[in-house]
């Protein structure tokens, strides 16, 4: 079952498309990871989720209820932070989440245990009579994700949660979305920091000028990667010569050449791959190394995002 | 019992929390009585010995008429701000993606701000001992400008926080604010004045006498503050003979701050709905 629907969604500023018919399924229980340069479109298309914006065409739907005709029922489902938000002055942090507990009609009876609760998990809980706005950064950001569940949200939107972190509080951050996960809630991320990404997601989506571009399981949108497999080549002598016998070979969609070796990209199956370095070597060459360079979430990213340009 | 809603409840404590409101209320009093004690200073000094009872309801008027200056000061100065600077703060979209309704969120900031300036107006009744010290004013004159006061204090409420609204910077809002009241407070009172002029000429020139105060001149005079509360503390504040409204004015007064504060109010809920944010109400 999925639990985020979104069909053809379009949002237009005057003359510049936000988003442009972007579609994406996310099924219940996963991470999905959505990434994009600044103004893909990203922000615009959590917005919308989170009931804060009304798109110009298309629909999105949040566990069945639609953001638009049913924002109140979309509204109870989600827990949403935003890429940039701020504090009360002069609340406790347990004050700030009871608070936030109340306006969605949490029991009082309840709040303060869920309180507790929440601010550990967000390692936060040292720190329930501190006055928010004297919180650091990486702090507020957890205080942030805390009071994003204190509804117990099935579905999680997070706008570049760990943005403008230091590398611990990062990795701090992480572990909570790591444990969120395990509590099967339905995620969705953005971020810049795209190994994080691929660390913590099931699935990514990537926009470009408010475009899908691609979409998939973490291995499938890096493999998908211009269609190719990366291949190094290394060979003994004549790299010169190796260069322009890839270069005319088909199913080799380009050649680079490389001190001492050539990185090709290549279009072919695995047959097609073993053919070709039957035939490197049927030519003389002596081949030193022949493998796949396993293509990163970023190089999928700065290939798939350069070529709408 | 039913709880308070949680905005309410948040901006009260953060309200009362706070160095500054205990500070504003001593310096609104201070001001208040400042003036108070001052006019009594200066009647003294011109009949020195004693103290004219009669005088007590100048002082009461001086009081009142302070009391309005500091309220149309100070209400949109505390409502101005309370929807722009959750924006500003950037903790605007968090509280509605909440359960509650944007017109709860504005509703509960309005609440939050007059129940503040209710402290204010209260906390400055003790001032009002002075005059009964010396007599001359009927309790129920009192008793009609603090309703006064609260109707007053309603609206200029409900423009801060629609202008609040409406503008995106607090900056804006203020001013804007500060406008509105203004214009109601001195510039109906003016135009009153000025449109009765005009008719006045107008009957000058047909060689006739206005029979009435023409409608709108009549209106603008049942709507302006400082013509209203002269009148319920018994001076004689109106343009031209007078003329029959609907009613009297003081009622006038009351349902135009009523309903208009009430629409304003469902505007700015209508407003901050997000849904709503690139409609226009009436197309």
């Amino acid at each position: 079952m999925n639990a985020i629907e979104i069909k053809s969604l379009t949002k237009v500023y005057g003359t510049n498309y936000a988003l442009r018919e972007f579609t994406l399924n996310i099924e219940a229980g996963r991470v999905y990871g959505l990434i994009g340069p600044n103004g893909a479109g990203k922000t615009t298309a959590m917005s919308i989720l989170a009931t804060l914006l009304a798109p110009d065409g298309g629909t999105a739907t949040v566990g069945g209820y639609d953001v638009v005709k049913e924002p109140a029922a979309v509204r109870r489902l989600i827990g949403y932070m935003p890429d940039f938000f701020g504090v009360y002055d002069g609340l406790k942090a347990s004050e700030y989440l009871e608070f936030y507990a109340a306006a969605y009609r949490i029991p009082a009876g309840e709040r303060p245990r869920l309180t507790r609760d929440l601010l550990e998990l967000v390692n936060l809980a040292d720190k329930t009579d501190t006055y928010v706005d004297l919180l650091s950064r990486g702090m507020k950001q957890r205080l942030a994700l805390a009071r994003c569940l204190v509804h117990d949200p099935a579905v999680l939107i997070l706008d570049e949660p760990a943005s403008g972190l230091d590398p611990r509080a990062r990795a701090e951050m992480k572990e909570v979305i790591r444990q969120l996960r395990r509590m099967n809630k339905t995620i969705l991320i953005s971020s810049h920091i795209l190994p994080e990404l691929a660390e913590m997601c099931d699935n990514i989506a990537i926009l470009e000028q408010g475009r899908l571009v691609a979409n998939g399981t973490v291995e499938e949108v890096t493999a998908a990667r211009q269609g190719a497999r990366i291949l190094k080549i290394d060979v003994a002598e004549k790299l010169t010569e190796l260069i322009e016998f890839l270069n005319n070979r088909p199913g080799v969609a380009s050649v680079d050449g490389e001190p001492g070796w050539a990185r090709i990209s290549f279009t072919g199956n695995k047959t097609a791959q073993g053919q070709l370095l039957r035939d490197i070597m049927d030519r003389g060459w002596t081949v030193l190394e022949f493998a796949e360079i396993k293509g990163n979430l970023e190089d999928a990213f700065m290939a798939m995002t350069g070529e709408v340009e | 019992m039913r709880e308070l809603n949680p905005v309410l409840l948040k901006e009260l404590r953060q309200r009362f929390r706070s160095y500054r409101s205990p500070l504003v209320v001593v310096l609104y009093l201070m001001v208040l009585g400042g003036f108070s004690l001052g006019f009594i200073y200066l009647r003294w000094r011109s009949a020195p010995a004693f103290f004219q009872p009669g005088s007590s309801k100048e002082i009461f008027t001086v009081l009142s008429m302070a009391q309005l200056g500091l309220l149309a000061f100070v209400v949109p100065g505390l409502t101005a701000g309370v929807i722009s600077g959750e924006r500003e703060r950037q903790t605007l979209n968090v509280l509605l993606t909440t359960e509650l309704s944007p017109l709860s969120i504005v509703v509960s900031k309005m609440v939050a701000a007059c129940s503040f300036t209710a402290l204010l107006l209260f906390a400055s009744l003790p001032l009002y001992s002075l005059v009964f010290m010396y007599g001359g004013l009927a309790p129920v004159q009192i008793l009609g400008v603090l309703a006064f006061f609260l109707v007053s204090m309603l609206l200029y409420a409900a423009i801060g926080v629609s202008c609040s609204t409406y503008f995106k910077r607090t900056g804006v809002s203020t001013v804007t604010s500060y406008g509105i009241v203004f214009f109601l407070v001195v510039g109906t009172g003016f135009l009153g004045g000025f449109i009765y002029e005009l008719y006045q000429h107008q009957a000058r020139m047909a060689m006739t006498n206005l029979q009435e105060t023409p409608f709108i001149v009549q209106l603008l005079q049942d709507t302006n503050p400082v013509m209203v509360m002269l009148r319920i503390l018994g001076e004689q504040a109106t343009f031209g003979p007078g003329r029959d409204m609907w009613l009297p004015y003081w009622g006038t007064y009351a349902v135009t701050c009523i309903v208009l504060s009430v629409l304003l109010i469902l505007w700015s809920g209508w407003k901050l709905n997000p849904m709503n944010h690139n409609r226009k109400l009436f197309r």
